[in-house]
């Protein structure tokens, strides 16, 4: 059995004036786990992944972070286990340098200056920030101080990971790159939660989706499933992957008879399913 | 392109220096953009794409400093010799973060502000606020603080207050970049309009390519301050190892297709870029086992 480290159970929340977030939501997310929530803006993704951390208390229901209620807790504790990386590190960033903005962190856990260090060797070695280590976080280039804003949460050690949109305003190579430090954190033990857009990263990177609508969560399952499901897509206002799309049209038309997510899965499907014409 | 008419956009051997730097920001850039295209910029954060789309409103060289060598022409009129304010009736700018161009308190007035600007008379200001929140879509939220509006929705409204002044070229810096997938639809549909009703010349960059490979018909692709590659998507999408060396992708349907002409030797000159075309490619070339 692995061990579950978040709990949703029957989970609402309700903001002020009445409107209903997150309705009645239960679910269970372990050590290990790559997980993409997603759902358009509005559908109580975000509201939901605040309960994670506790920087959101349910109004019914509980949230159970590592075998404790979060109610009583506050966001400084439970933060030692769940660690929120925002979508725009403007946000989160302060220090005059990159070292700065990673010793932070630690420092306020009441570690040693030491241990310290340790941990902030370990995440410029980990996010390759070596070279921008004196810089200022606003004058290095913004994919970069996105992974400042990931190093400066893992110098904390959370058991979580919560990452919001970790890919956007990225290009092509340092996308890569994120993805690649997604499933190497995972690798380390961690739970990485995507909250994200980015359709190749939901398709070839993380391995389990929730999907929330109109504050409900409408699906809890792999991503070959959600991205095979068109009336879910839809309905979700998500679009497939380009190659995820060929091969829906494929298999409409009774061609193939499996989805492929990537470029990969596509060359197997057609490898076994389909040969070259003979009479073209 | 053939085309016997004169470009609204020409670069005539430009490089550009930002203070202090040694490299070039742009270097050697000679471009021809002709009215009415749909033109994608395409490279790597750092490569010179802003910097690229400064140079058409004047903003480089006329409000930012650096040196710039070479000439930039907007319909024939070079941009140093024209204030960024009149070359602003002619280019419409919309950047990656609308946060940073909305200021006023309702949606209403901030597409009003430009247009107080150029002198409107108010009668003429009502009607084009209520054309333009109507072509992206705003209509019913004339009243509402343009800050409690999503991230598509503000970007929509930058690109009204760009629209009311009537440009001819409309030139948009990762327009997408912070919203959700409907609202990527959205503003690229609003783009693809105005390029197709009114004419509108489009200048986007975007890091999607599959949403260049649909839209635009003139790619350009930037590296380290040189153009690398401009052409038709097509022919752009199909340089797979040029772009892979500038750090870019092209569309997966583009990407599957080189390998599948490789390993199964279909001798597939031009590589499909969109769906439809690779959908029917695939139906033409292969059948079933």
């Amino acid at each position: 059995m692995e061990e579950v480290l978040i709990t949703c159970d029957n989970l609402s929340h309700v903001y002020s004036g009445g409107v209903v977030a997150v309705k009645e939501v239960n679910l269970k997310i372990k050590r290990g786990e790559l997980i993409g929530v997603i759902g358009q803006n509005g559908s109580g993704k975000t509201t939901l992944v605040k309960h994670f951390n506790g920087l959101l208390k349910p109004t019914y229901g509980k949230v159970i972070i590592k075998g404790e209620e979060t109610t009583n807790k506050r966001v400084q504790e439970l933060s030692r286990s769940v660690g929120y990386v925002f979508q725009n590190p403007n946000h989160q960033l302060f220090a005059k340098t990159v070292t700065a903005e990673l010793e932070f962190g630690p420092r306020n856990l009441g570690l040693s200056e030491e241990e310290v260090h340790e941990r902030v060797e370990k995440a410029i070695e980990f996010f390759n920030l070596d070279t921008y280590r004196n810089q200022h976080p606003y004058r290095i280039s913004f994919p970069l101080r996105k992974l400042v804003g990931m190093a400066s949460i893992y110098t904390m050690r959370p058991d979580v990971f919560i990452l919001d949109e970790p890919t956007t305003g990225q290009d092509n190579i340092t996308t890569r790159i994120v993805y690649q430090l997604i499933r190497r954190l995972r690798d380390e033990g961690s739970t990485v939660i995507c909250v994200a857009h980015d359709m190749i990263l939901l398709a070839e990177v993380v391995e389990r989706m929730i999907v929330m609508r109109d504050s409900v969560l409408i699906a809890d399952t792999d991503p070959k499933t959600v991205f095979s499901d068109r009336k879910l897509m839809s309905s979700t206002h998500l679009y497939p992957p380009q190659i995820t799309e060929l091969s829906h049209r494929l298999k409409d038309k009774n061609f193939i008879n499996t989805y492929a997510l990537s470029i990969d899965e596509m060359q197997k499907v057609t490898d076994q399913q389909l040969q070259v014409k003979r009479s073209k | 392109m053939m085309n016997t008419k004169e470009p609204i956009i020409e670069f005539r051997d430009v490089t550009f220096y930002y203070p202090i730097s040694e490299t070039p920001a742009l270097q050697n850039i000679n471009l021809k953009i002709y009215e009415g295209e749909y033109v994608a910029i395409l490279g790597l954060n750092g490569a010179g794409k802003t910097t690229l789309q400064l140079c058409l409103n004047g903003v480089i060289p006329n409000m930012i400093m650096g040196e710039l060598t070479g000439d930039v022409f907007i319909k024939g009129l070079n941009t140093r010799d024209y204030p960024t304010r009149e070359l602003a009736k002619i280019v419409g700018m919309v950047f990656d973060n609308p946060e940073f161009q909305l200021t006023q308190t309702s949606v209403a007035e901030e597409v009003a502000l430009g247009l107080e600007n150029l002198g409107t008379s108010p009668h003429d200001m009502e009607e084009i606020i209520g054309e333009v929140l109507q072509t992206v879509g705003l209509s019913g939220l004339k009243d509402r603080s343009p800050f409690e509006l999503s991230g598509g929705q503000q970007q929509r409204l930058a690109i009204a207050s760009a629209l009311a002044m009537h440009p001819e070229i409309f030139v948009m810096d990762e327009p997408t970049s912070n919203v959700d997938p409907v609202g990527k639809e959205e503003i690229i549909a609003v783009a693809a309009k105005l390029n197709q009703e009114k004419h509108m010349t489009v200048i986007l960059a975007e890091h999607e390519v599959e949403v260049v490979a649909q839209y635009a018909d003139h790619v350009i692709v930037i590296d380290k301050g040189k153009i690398i590659l401009d052409g038709t998507p097509q022919q752009v999408f199909n340089q797979i190892d040029v772009l892979a060396k500038c750090g870019l992708r092209t569309p997966q349907v583009t990407e599957f297709f080189n390998q599948i002409n490789q390993s199964k030797k279909l001798g597939i000159k031009e590589l499909p870029i969109k769906i439809d075309e690779a959908e029917s490619l695939m139906l033409n070339q292969f059948e079933k086992k």
